[in-house]
């Protein structure tokens, strides 16, 4: 039995998703004005400039895109690598000292980064990380890696490790365990899991600011730039670039993110 | 194998990695704001940085505005995710596309909401044209200033915007493994819906509410782009000044900057804590 909400919980409700996309329209209206000046509530004009001037390589968005792609599928991968087994061992395991392995994870998670990464810097500097790829993912890492592992706990947390024993007793080796019977149990959960973190480390500013030191410039970066600038329509243009990965991910995997588990909590990252 | 080994081997690249990035980033930062710059020759250890910084007017504005930013963020997402979670969470036609657009923004990173809040809140913005549309003012300049303005209300306005799908989420999530039972036996021994939500379900909400709003309270703290795009030059909260500090061209201003980081990792610590304690409460990972 679906009722109607009396009118003013719909009156609040109606307000609130409205304010939700508020911030999103005049970045859409933006990108595609030629002339918006004040007190006009809409373009005088429309043109398609913002986007060529984006899409040309003048701009230095196709090479922002190419950057934050490259940096965010190289952090993903680094941290599925390693978060994946420190994931089984927290999620299947109970050990000595594992209270204290998850207070290191969830530091990362609440600990701003800039801190940490002030603190890297010299020695980024020292080893010629500083204004290189490599450098950036390192330190993309930082928010990254801890995110991926509690994805991958809690996945293990619901898991049932005897089939492998079973595959195992049947003659399979450690390779085929993995391929055959571990991966297809938890491939729903990793793709989730890596989709969140490839945008974890997409939306990050301040720490490729810090590491990239002005030679990486990421899509934020750009954004960054152009929007202080007084570049409404080209802000308005990378905008909408911008978020299309979140979007994406809201679509295929929304419903993992109704905050039903502590790994929902560290979206906070994004 | 054993047992203990084959976890520690499984733990083993994590921990390093890590304890490597972060742990030693830390300890790094906390060495060099006690103005250990080998590249400048000083090896000595000193509490400069600190005397400078607790010396400055700037600081104490800066840490007295993060406060205040991060304070009143959490306490207005809070309050408007509460309400949000508790209209959701009733069974009402059109419930799954409106809790589907609730949580568009979730995914849409926090610069793209500074420059939406800007280009509606700015004294050209849409709102000053609405204003002047409905014949409220007459130019720009007689639109209060909600961005670059000494209350950070452009800052507030986008963090709030940011976190109240964030938490109303967890808040509801939780809210549904609660389930309705306690509230309806209180309804039945004569609790009023006021009574029932102040003394039956607010208190079993109370710990994700705490831990939701630590998230975001921790994060507003030592966020950096968002005020640095809508706030003020002066006074500018402490991760704005901490950046300065760090790439000013005098050198001697980096332990500074360290300094002001260690302060902004000190008190995400103390949430950390509390945070851990709920965290732990609930069961740790696999609760």
């Amino acid at each position: 039995m679906t009722a109607r909400l009396p009118i003013p919980l719909r009156l609040f409700l109606a307000l609130l998703i409205c304010w939700l996309m508020a911030p999103l329209i005049p970045l859409a209206v933006w990108s595609g004005s030629r002339s918006w000046y004040f007190p006009d509530i809409l373009p005088s004009a429309y043109s398609g400039r913002a986007w060529s001037y984006v899409f040309s390589s003048v701009s230095g968005v196709p090479e922002g895109l190419w950057q934050s792609a490259f940096i965010a599928l190289s952090a993903t991968l680094l941290s599925l690598l390693i978060g994946l087994p420190a994931g089984r061992a927290l999620g299947l395991y109970k050990f000595k000292g594992k209270a204290l392995f998850e207070l290191l994870i969830l530091a990362p998670l609440i600990v701003p980064g800039i801190a940490a990464a002030l603190g890297l810097h010299m020695v980024f500097l020292k080893l010629g990380l500083t204004g290189t790829m490599a450098g950036v993912v390192i330190v993309h890492l930082i928010p990254a890696l801890p995110y991926m592992t509690l994805v991958m706990a809690s996945v293990f947390a619901g898991y049932n490790p005897a089939a492998e024993q079973q595959a195992r007793s049947l003659g399979a080796g450690s390779f085929q365990v993995f391929r055959y019977v571990t991966l297809p149990a938890i491939l729903p959960g990793l793709l989730t899991g890596a989709l969140f973190t490839f945008l974890v480390s997409w939306s990050q500013y301040i720490l490729t600011l810090l590491i990239g030191g002005g030679r990486i410039v990421t899509l934020p970066l750009l954004l960054f730039n152009f929007a202080s600038a007084g570049r409404n329509d080209i802000t308005g243009a990378i905008s909408m670039i911008y978020i299309l990965p979140g979007a994406v991910l809201l679509l295929i995997a929304g419903r993992y993110l109704t905050g039903r588990n502590s790994a929902a909590d560290s979206l906070r990252q994004i | 194998m054993t047992e203990r080994l084959k976890i520690l081997l499984l733990l083993a690249p994590a921990l390093l990695v890590i304890g490597g990035l972060f742990g030693g980033g830390l300890l790094l930062g906390l060495i060099e704001s006690f103005g250990y710059m080998p590249l400048l020759g000083q090896t000595e250890l000193n509490l400069e940085a600190y005397r400078a910084i607790f010396a400055s007017q700037s600081f104490w504005s800066g840490l007295g505005l993060s406060l205040y930013i991060s304070t009143v963020s959490t306490v207005i997402a809070g309050g408007l995710a509460i309400a949000a979670a508790l209209v959701l969470r009733r069974a009402f036609k059109g419930r799954g596309i409106i809790r589907f657009l609730f949580q568009i923004n979730l995914t849409v990173p926090h610069l793209v909401g500074a420059a939406g809040i800007l280009y509606l809140f700015s004294q050209s913005g849409l709102f000053a044209r609405l204003a002047h549309a409905l014949g409220l003012i007459g130019g720009p300049s007689d639109f209060p200033a909600l961005v670059f303005d000494p209350l950070a209300i452009g800052i507030i306005l986008q963090y709030v915007w940011k976190e109240v799908p964030f938490i109303a989420l967890i808040l509801l999530a939780n809210m549904q493994a609660i389930g309705r039972d306690y509230e309806s036996v209180a309804r039945c021994l004569g609790a009023g819906p006021v009574q029932v939500f102040r003394h039956v379900l607010l208190p079993l909400i109370l710990p994700a509410l705490f831990a939701g709003s630590m998230i975001i309270f921790a994060f507003t703290f030592g966020a950096y782009e968002i005020p640095a795009l809508l706030g003020e030059t002066y006074p500018a909260p402490l991760p704005v000044l901490a950046y300065r500090a760090f790439t000013d061209v005098d050198l001697a201003r980096r332990p500074e900057a360290l300094a002001m980081a260690m302060i902004i990792a000190g008190l995400a610590t103390l949430i950390l804590a509390g945070y851990a304690k709920l965290f732990y409460q609930r069961g740790g990972i696999n609760g």
